[in-house]
Order: C-alpha cells, then sequence, then structure tokens
C-alpha cells in the first residue's frame, strides 16, 4: 500500500510548488508507446528528469482531438499490446518506487466505458492514479464518471478553451478537482504555438473562477515557450514534443527512453527558473 | 394485418417522434460527447437550428431549393416486375436516386448550407465515404459560392475515383486521410480536427443522422422529407398506409428520413439493413448493432464495432457508403426498443440484388441502396400477398461500376478508371 498525502498527491503537490514560488511541468506520454518496456523506463526516469506531474495517455484507436504525433504514439503502443489493464499495471509497477509525483490519465471515453465507469475508478485508485482527463467527455455528460471517481478519491480535470466564456466556464468548473486544464489553443494537440501573452488573462480567469491550480497545454514544445508560459501558468504541459522525439529516436537506432528523458530535463530547467530570471 | 404479434413493443405506451430529449438523447444513445473547444458551437448550432427549424421563412427558402434545384418530390414507383418475381408483398421503390447528384444525401446538405449561410459561416469541410455526401456538399457549396474541404479516406479516394473527379469539378478540395484504416471513419476524425482547429468561421456539415446533438436530429429532419412524400404518394395510390419499409443503414440517414413519420403508426413495420461484408460469422463486417455493442465515437453514444479494450475495430463492407464502425444514435435506440428490426446483407447478397434490380427494373442501384433489396424477398413474405413494402432507393449506382465490375472480373477501360 503506497502513502498517499492527505488531499492527494495532486494537491500535495501543487501546494509544494506555490512554496517554491515555481510553476510545474507536466510531461505526457502516451501509455506503452513505443512498448511497454521502454514505457515503463521512461516513467521511471521522468521525476528525476524534471517532472513534476505526469500525465500517462490511454492510447485509443480513434483520438480526434490529437494532432498527428500523439495519433501514432497511440498507434505504436496499441499495436505493441497496451490495454487499459496494461496501463494500470504501468502505474501500479511505478507506484512501487514513486509515492509522491503525481500521476494523471488522459485519454477518451469509450475504453473507459467499455470497462465500466466503477470499475475503471477502482482500478485507477488501486493502482495509484490520482486524476482524469476524459477529453472527449463535456460535463453535460459527466455526472456518471464524475460519481464513480468521487468515491474512489480520483480527481476528475476539466478542459477549459479559448473557447469557454464566462458563462460556459461556471460549468466546466463544477465538479472540477485538482487542477484545470486550460487548452491554450484552439486545436489538436501539436499544432499551433501557444501565446503567453494571450494566456496570461485566460489562465486568470480560469483560476478566478475555479479556486484551483492551471496547467496550460496543447501548444508547447520548446524550453522557451515552457518558461514563457510558467511564468503566468501553475504549470506547462509538453506532450507531443516527447511522443516526437520517440518516433525520432525509433527511426534513428537510438534509445527513446535516453532521447526523451533529455528533453525532460531540459524543459524542467526551464520552467523551474522560468520565474527567478523573470524576477531577476 | 396481423403485425402486432411479430413485432415487439416497448413496455409503455410510446411517443417516438418526442426525441431526443433536451439533452439530445434518444434512450441511453446520443448526446454530445466532444472535446470542450466544440461544446460552445454545438450549443449554438441547436439554438441556431431550433430557431430555423420554426422559422417559416427558412422553411419556405428550403422548399424552394428542394423542388427547383434538388427535383423534389422523388416520385414514388410501383416496381411490378420486382413484386412478381419475388412473389410477396407489392413493392414500391422511393426513387432517392432521381435527386440531383444522385442520391438522398442533398436534402440534408441543402438543409446544412442554408443554416451555416444563415449563421454568417464562411467556410465549409464534409467527411464521406462513397463519396455521395462529397458530392452532395460540393454541390451546395458552388451553388452558394463557398470555399469547401472534404475529407475522404485514402483507400475510398482510390475506390470512388470519379466522385473525387467530381468533386474537384465543383470547386472542392478533396484531402485524402491516411491515418488509420483510411476510411470513412478515419475521415470523420480529421474533419473534426479541422473543426476544432477552425471554430470559428467553419460549418461541419455531418452526412449521417450520426455525430453530436444537434446533428443527429438535425439530419433526420432535413432527412423526413423522403418519409413525409411517401407517406402522401402512398396515400393517393393506394389509400392507405405501406406495412413495412426497408432501408439500407450505415450512419442511417436515409433510413432514418424514410422511417420517421411513420414511428407513430404501429402497423408499419420497418427494416433497416446493415452490411454485413463477408458475413457475420466473419469479423469482415459493417453489421454496428448486429455485431457491436454501445460506446461512444464521433460525438454520441451509440452501437459500436470494437474490440474487448473499447478500441474502435474497422467496418468492411463493398459499400463505401456503408463502411462505418457505427450507427445513428436514433437506430441504436429504435432497435433496443423494438421498433425497427435490424437485418443483414453481405457483400455477395448486395450484388446479386444489385443485378437483379438493374435487369428486371432499369434500374441500376448504388451498392448501399442494393442491401436494401437484398433483404426485399424476407420482407415481401412476411407481409405477405396483399401487402404493400415501400424500399428506400437511397442512391444510383453509376459510382459503383468500377467495384461492381472488380467483382465480376470485367476490365473496365475507360468507363470509369
Amino acid at each position: 500500500m503506497t502513502a498517499t498525502p492527505a488531499g492527494g498527491r495532486i494537491k500535495a503537490r501543487f501546494e509544494a510548488l506555490a512554496r517554491e514560488n515555481r510553476a510545474g511541468f507536466v510531461a505526457y506520454v502516451m501509455a506503452g508507446d513505443p512498448e511497454p518496456g521502454t514505457a515503463m523506463r521512461i516513467l521511471h526516469g521522468l521525476p528525476a528528469a524534471g517532472a513534476d506531474l505526469i500525465e500517462l495517455g490511454i492510447p485509443f484507436s480513434d483520438p480526434m482531438a490529437d494532432g498527428p504525433p500523439i495519433q501514432r504514439a497511440a498507434l505504436r503502443a496499441l499495436a505493441a499490446g497496451m490495454t487499459l489493464a496494461g496501463v494500470f499495471d504501468l502505474v501500479g509497477k511505478f507506484r512501487e518506487t514513486d509515492t509522491v509525483t503525481p500521476i494523471v490519465l488522459m485519454g477518451y471515453l469509450n475504453p473507459i466505458l467499455s470497462v465500466g465507469f466503477e470499475a475503471f475508478a477502482a482500478a485507477a485508485a488501486t493502482a495509484g492514479v490520482d486524476g482524469l482527463i476524459a477529453v472527449d467527455c463535456p460535463p453535460e455528460e459527466a455526472d456518471p464518471l464524475a460519481d464513480a471517481l468521487d468515491r474512489h478519491g480520483v480527481d476528475l480535470i476539466r478542459l477549459a478553451t479559448p473557447t469557454t466564456d464566462d458563462a460556459r466556464l461556471a460549468i466546466v468548473t463544477r465538479r472540477t478537482r485538482g487542477f484545470v486544464y486550460y487548452v491554450s489553443v484552439a486545436g489538436v494537440t501539436g499544432a499551433k504555438a501557444a501565446v503567453a501573452v494571450d494566456v496570461a488573462p485566460a489562465v486568470a480567469r480560469v483560476r478566478a473562477a475555479s479556486g484551483l491550480p492551471v496547467a496550460v497545454g496543447f501548444g508547447i514544445r520548446t524550453p522557451e515557450q515552457a518558461a514563457a508560459i510558467a511564468q503566468v501558468a501553475d504549470a506547462a504541459v509538453v506532450g507531443s514534443a516527447f511522443v516526437d522525439a520517440i518516433a525520432d529516436a525509433m527511426s534513428e537506432g537510438a534509445d527513446p527512453a535516453a532521447r526523451v528523458l533529455a528533453l525532460a530535463a531540459g524543459l524542467g530547467d526551464a520552467v523551474r527558473s522560468a520565474r527567478s530570471s523573470a524576477d531577476g | 394485418m396481423t403485425s402486432a404479434e411479430t413485432l415487439p413493443r416497448p413496455a409503455r405506451l410510446n411517443d417516438y417522434l418526442a426525441y431526443p430529449d433536451s439533452h439530445g438523447r434518444f434512450g441511453d444513445y446520443g448526446g454530445r460527447y466532444v472535446p470542450e473547444t466544440l461544446m460552445p458551437l454545438v450549443l449554438r448550432l441547436e439554438q441556431a437550428y431550433e430557431a430555423a427549424r420554426d422559422d417559416a421563412e427558412f422553411q419556405a427558402e428550403l422548399g424552394g431549393y428542394l423542388s427547383t434545384y434538388v427535383g423534389r418530390p422523388s416520385p414514388l414507383y410501383f416496381a411490378r416486375r420486382l413484386t412478381e418475381h419475388f412473389g410477396g408483398a407489392k413493392v414500391y421503390l422511393k426513387r432517392e436516386e432521381l435527386n440531383h447528384t444522385g442520391a438522398h444525401k442533398i436534402n440534408n446538405c441543402m438543409g446544412q448550407i442554408l443554416l451555416a449561410r444563415r449563421m454568417g459561416k464562411t467556410r465549409i469541410i464534409a467527411e464521406t465515404g462513397a463519396g455521395q455526401h462529397g458530392v452532395a456538399t460540393a454541390t451546395v457549396c458552388a451553388l452558394f459560392g463557398l470555399p469547401c474541404v472534404v475529407y475522404m479516406g485514402a483507400v475510398d479516394v482510390e475506390r470512388q475515383a470519379p466522385n473525387v473527379l467530381r468533386m474537384n469539378l465543383l470547386g472542392a478540395e478533396v484531402r485524402p486521410v491516411t491515418s488509420g484504416a483510411s476510411t470513412l471513419k478515419d475521415a470523420m476524425n480529421e474533419a473534426m480536427r479541422d473543426w476544432v482547429t477552425n471554430v470559428g468561421d467553419t460549418f461541419y456539415i455531418i452526412g449521417s443522422a450520426a455525430g453530436p446533438h444537434p446533428y443527429p436530429m438535425m439530419v433526420r429532419d432535413f432527412q423526413r422529407v423522403i418519409g413525409v412524400e411517401t407517406r402522401a404518394q402512398l396515400l393517393e395510390a393506394e389509400g392507405r398506409l405501406p406495412d413495412a419499409l426497408v432501408a439500407c443503414v450505415g450512419g442511417g440517414s436515409n433510413a432514418i428520413g424514410m422511417f420517421h413519420p411513420f414511428l407513430n403508426d404501429e402497423s408499419v413495420k420497418m427494416f433497416g439493413v446493415e452490411a454485413s461484408g463477408d458475413g457475420m460469422h466473419t469479423d469482415r463486417h459493417a453489421a454496428a448493432i448486429n455485431g457491436g455493442r454501445p460506446g461512444v465515437l464521433h460525438g454520441n453514444k451509440t452501437y459500436l464495432l470494437q474490440n474487448a479494450d473499447g478500441q474502435i475495430t474497422e467496418a468492411h463492407s463493398i459499400s463505401a457508403g456503408l463502411d462505418y464502425p457505427g450507427i445513428g444514435p436514433e437506430h441504436a435506440w429504435l432497435s433496443d426498443v423494438g421498433r425497427v428490426r435490424y437485418l443483414t446483407a453481405t457483400d455477395e447478397d448486395a450484388l446479386e440484388a444489385f443485378k437483379l434490380c438493374a435487369r428486371l427494373e432499369g434500374i441500376v442501384p448504388a451498392l448501399e441502396s442494393a442491401h436494401a433489396l437484398a433483404r426485399l424477398p424476407e420482407v415481401c413474405a412476411e407481409v405477405g400477398k396483399d401487402g404493400i413494402v415501400v424500399l428506400n432507393l437511397s442512391g444510383r449506382g453509376d459510382k459503383d461500376l468500377a467495384t461492381v465490375a472488380a467483382r465480376m472480373g470485367i476490365g473496365l477501360t475507360g468507363v470509369a478508371g
């Protein structure tokens, strides 16, 4: 049994980040990409490389909000045999050595619906999952899923977007826990670049409406972009750049895990030093 | 008539026309399962559609284009030789293949593009399988001078080459989709991605009675003209309602358009025909109701072809228009409550029916519609000699000649290549 901080790992991590007066770095990787063994090494290495939170993609055959890099990552993982049970297995093994780094699953509803909301929530909690982002499950459809997650203490993390106006924001943030994920661009993952000057007021608005930390993602690839977002948000999420790194390493015959962890180290440093360099 | 014994009925008296509910649900099916970026759009679309639907001016404009441009009403034709051939009920064909562009698809496209204009949208996107919906969308875009991008699976681009040329001639850009199996499902994913990226100016004309609410309701409403006309035409010809309706179902827009105006007439039996490809004993079929289970894809909850882990599996059918792993949510519900029975027809069944209809009636049907024709023997036998069956001949088969020729081992140099 792993020790879970009171209120959960996500809350504890954002409180610690606030005390350090810095933003968090969230690394998104696809579970089982490129195959389970390498994926496990990546997961184990991410906290030491600088990831404050880990978002773990649940591979799905038809990821309609994702751009080509993450689509291909999902197909690689599925081709290598990844399943929802395999995702929980990956998290369970990670928790044998790391009981503090929050893990948030991110995926589409159908694989979750397929196993059943209650069974999903129970298995997630047992494995040591802290939160869930269900990309194609807006608040209007989310109550049965939210009920099951509540029963097992798994946070349902909502997405707010550039199209979310104030009236909508009240609906989006209802029943949201842990943090709010602000999608910085209207588009699919990895397609457009986030612009910090546009993101800042949106983050403030979401933070005020939800009373929760705000992580920003969907358009951040480089250490410079991550640092810029880290100055205005509570966390910066990088995803497509990691799955691209895996694809590149595979085509060059290099070790994908080494490539991903090196990239994470650079991004982590940029996020950690963003506010001190901005202040100084 | 003795329909009451054979037709399963819902547990309570039901008004089938009262659906979807305010959450966009048909029973447990339907809904709006879209990324948050699209939610405000989908909600605005619902408001805009409901306002247009209740606006006599909008309906008059639509009706005008349907009669002078599309060529409505389409005839209801008594198919004497098919009737004699099967030796059972009288068979009528609703001739949707005579519409401009050769299928029922344009009924819906005309409605949606008038709505897009009303909403001030300046760019149109669509997905297409067989190319019929793409052609219909490209056609209305040409008519109103709007730029049009059609997503089409690369495999379908190949097997429906004449329709690709047609779309290009109409000024549309056809973007081949190479993700997944490169068919209709993947084209729909890609159209959704475009929509998420271009939320401000773009209107997505979905071609089937599927997708997030309000699409299943809106597409159905625009296709209801098929059933409304059929009802009036048959009352005129026979002085009574039909005993059975038959239509093919992929997503199911032609079928729901035919069925919906009759749903509360409990004496009218209804049969949807799914494509069973190589057969239901194989995994190469496209029968979501007969071979799938409920799940969420492309914005709605419905029956889907999927594996044990909830991954969507590929559909297989000789007909590109039925080659989709889901089905419209209203069909999912109508199947569960027993109001409509969903049968299947294989590739071979459809090919035989395709040839039979051409030979006996001088009508070359679309391979999609041929699936419905293939189940006529059983349906005619069930309603009996005094019965009347109406089949929705949803499209014409010119686009399928290359596919049929390949199956028959005939070279087609210069015809469709």
